[in-house]
């Protein structure tokens, strides 16, 4: 069981990237809760300076731009 | 050089379509199809080539850079940075935030923020096609001391007591423990393959965010060229009314474009004869302040702040306006 923390301010980038997460996991049968994060403090306090950006489980894997499915694969092994 | 654009459009709107220079339309079409093919194989070219060598540049360096400079060389290299570093406006809050909780004062973060909607690759290459170098030197002077004065002026009345509580305490907690930039930068030396990876996707990135400006921009401004009259600006907006000015950056700030959208309607307004301070200034009030901004600003600071910040805008560029205006004639 995976937490994924998307954060961004809401730009339509870190839509698609909480997208293509869902949609991710659901096809591969991952079982994994994907949010959203819109709050600056938040933010702020994993200080990401480029968004989106992904947290899974607590961790910043990634920050700045939509990821490609193989930095999925490698984060959902 | 661009020659070849002029000789493009002329043979699609005067050739092939069949419209003649002399008609409106046909003076409106050509100028639209001259500038959007110019500024778009331009924009590829430059994108491209600019991605390449700043591939190694990133914002988390830019921080690490600007952490712990004394504030005189910080406003200017927060500027500077501004101008180079490119950001999409969506990121302009958590780079605020990261700035500030790396311990920057809030003056030398808002240089940076400042002055990066004003100058980048994109607006400089347009402004040099469509303007010329003069002009384009001069507002990348001139968006550079905004950005210094203002984030000095900033600074000076002590803005960071009006951010909003939680990013005040990260700026104290961070200017306590002084342990700014604690992460390592990578290695400068990029592959030529990783550079050529990054300036492809970067340059389809950007492409794809600006081409619809390009099209709006040019479009607004084939519609100036070839409709308004010619005087018409001139005698009704030109330089015996101070008030124009002034009256031009309250029109700028509804009206929210990045740089690219609003440079070829500066292009058809100059040729019109509005006069150069009064272009100037309402280019840089609709790049530079815009209610979107501020209301994402909201965020990080109070609305005194905001308020303070706004009204900053408002004087400098009508200064700037009026300094142009005064000086054009002269150089």
């Amino acid at each position: 069981m995976f937490t994924v923390q998307v954060l961004g301010s809401g730009c339509t980038k870190c839509t698609k990237t909480a997208e293509k997460i869902t949609a991710y996991t659901q096809a591969k049968n991952i079982s994994a809760t994907v949010v959203k994060e819109t709050s600056a403090e938040v933010i702020m306090q994993y200080g990401v300076m480029r968004t989106p950006a992904v947290i899974i489980d607590e961790k910043l894997v990634h920050s700045g731009g939509i990821p490609t499915t193989e930095q999925l694969d490698e984060w959902f092994q | 050089m661009f020659q070849v654009f002029t000789d493009f459009a002329s043979w699609l709107i005067y050739g092939q379509l069949g419209l003649s220079p002399e008609t409106k339309l046909g003076d409106a079409l050509h100028f639209f199809v001259e500038d959007v093919s110019k500024i778009f194989v331009l924009l590829v070219v430059m994108i491209y080539l600019i991605a390449l060598l700043r591939a190694s540049l990133n914002i988390e360096k830019v921080r690490n850079y600007l952490a712990g400079k004394n504030k005189g060389l910080g406003y200017v290299m927060g500027a500077g940075f501004g101008a180079i570093t490119p950001f999409c406006s969506c990121s302009s809050i958590p780079v605020f935030l990261g700035f500030t909780s790396a311990g920057i004062p809030v003056g030398i973060t808002m240089s940076f923020l400042l002055t990066s909607p004003l100058i980048n690759e994109v607006a400089i290459l347009l402004l040099v096609s469509l303007l010329g170098w003069q002009f384009t030197l001069m507002y990348v002077l001139v968006g550079i001391a905004v950005g210094i004065l203002g984030g000095a002026f900033l600074d000076l009345i002590h803005a960071e007591k009006w951010l909003q509580s939680f990013a005040a305490k990260a700026l104290k907690a961070a200017n306590a423990t002084n342990d700014t930039a604690s992460e390592s930068g990578q290695s400068n030396a990029l592959a030529f393959k990783l550079r050529h990876q990054f300036a492809k996707q970067e340059t389809s990135e950007i492409f794809g965010r600006v081409w619809k400006w390009v099209i709006v921009g040019v479009g607004l401004g084939a519609g100036l060229h070839g409709f308004v009259p010619d005087g018409w600006i001139e005698s009704h907006l030109g330089d015996g009314q101070w008030w124009s000015v002034p009256a031009a950056v309250l029109l700028g700030i509804p009206l929210y474009s990045n740089a690219t959208g609003v440079i070829p309607v500066m292009e058809s307004l100059i040729v019109k004869g509005l006069p150069v301070g009064t272009t100037l200034a309402f280019c840089m009030s609709t790049v530079a302040a815009s209610f979107p901004e501020f209301i994402l600003l909201k965020q990080v600071m109070q609305w005194r702040l905001l308020a303070i910040l706004f009204i900053m805008l408002l004087l400098a560029f009508t200064l700037i306006g009026w300094i142009f205006n005064f000086l054009a004639p002269i150089i």
